[in-house]
């Protein structure tokens, strides 16, 4: 539809026009600010914790191990310099080799979910696959946080936990 | 001459140059949700007097 919207704006005499291609879904994927009756329905951007303790593929196993028990966690996140995620070092995998690097432990594409997703959709799904957390990352694959059901369930109550917007029913595409 | 961008030129026409962001979308759809600072002209309505708001010396995004 933009692309149209774009070209009739030439025909009316508009010099400098631009057809943003990714429209609002790319832009909320993002995570950047929104507008409007449903802007202020949870979304997993809102809840995810950014704590996540980050480490690099080519890092020392034992180096990463003592910084993830260093604040309590049980996982790492392996993200490159620039903060895409690439995979996951967690529970038994931290107590090998110390001298072994990341990238020889890592599991590699973790399930994630985009921050624009809605808190019911996610808790529906988290539940039935009886998993207690997941990843949340930007439209880029940047690492936003871990999402807790916990936390999720928490801020539903919190909001009466009733939203009723269906995502597979958003023509986000403008 | 139209140009495809993606989202970090659109934030760069928003900051630098006071570009102009239109959602084309039926009404009901930007009412839900739009890009913060959006307006709305649908396409339906995107003719010479629904474009008057605009400045033609400023560019223009659409999506």
């Amino acid at each position: 539809m933009s692309p149209r919207a774009a070209w009739r704006l030439e025909t009316l005499g508009f010099t400098r026009v631009y057809d943003y291609v990714g429209g609002k879904a790319d832009w909320f994927a993002a995570g950047l600010p929104r507008e409007g009756r449903l802007a202020d329905v949870p979304r997993a951007g809102d809840v995810a914790r950014g704590d996540d303790v980050t480490c690099r593929l080519t890092d020392r196993l034992g180096d990463v191990a003592a910084k993830v028990r260093a604040v309590g966690k049980e996982t790492c996140v392996v993200v490159t310099d620039g903060g895409i995620l690439l995979g996951r070092v967690r529970g038994e995998a931290l107590d090998g080799d110390p001298e072994a690097k990341v990238e020889v432990v890592m599991e590699s594409g973790p399930t994630t979910i985009r921050t624009n997703r809605t808190l019911d959709s996610i808790v529906e799904r988290l539940r039935s696959r009886d998993v207690d957390s997941i990843l949340v990352t930007t439209s880029d694959g940047k690492l936003v946080g871990t999402l807790y059901l916990s936390d999720a369930e928490r801020r539903l109550a919190e909001t009466g936990g009733d939203v009723e917007e269906d995502e597979a029913s958003c023509n986000c595409k403008g | 001459m139209v140009t495809s961008i993606g989202r970090d030129e659109v934030q760069m026409l928003l900051r630098d140059e006071g570009a102009q962001l239109v959602e084309v979308l039926p009404r009901r759809e930007y009412e839900d949700e739009h890009v913060k600072g959006a307006i709305n002209i649908s396409l339906k309505r995107l003719d010479r007097e629904g474009a008057k708001g605009l400045d033609k010396g400023r560019p223009v995004i659409v999506y």
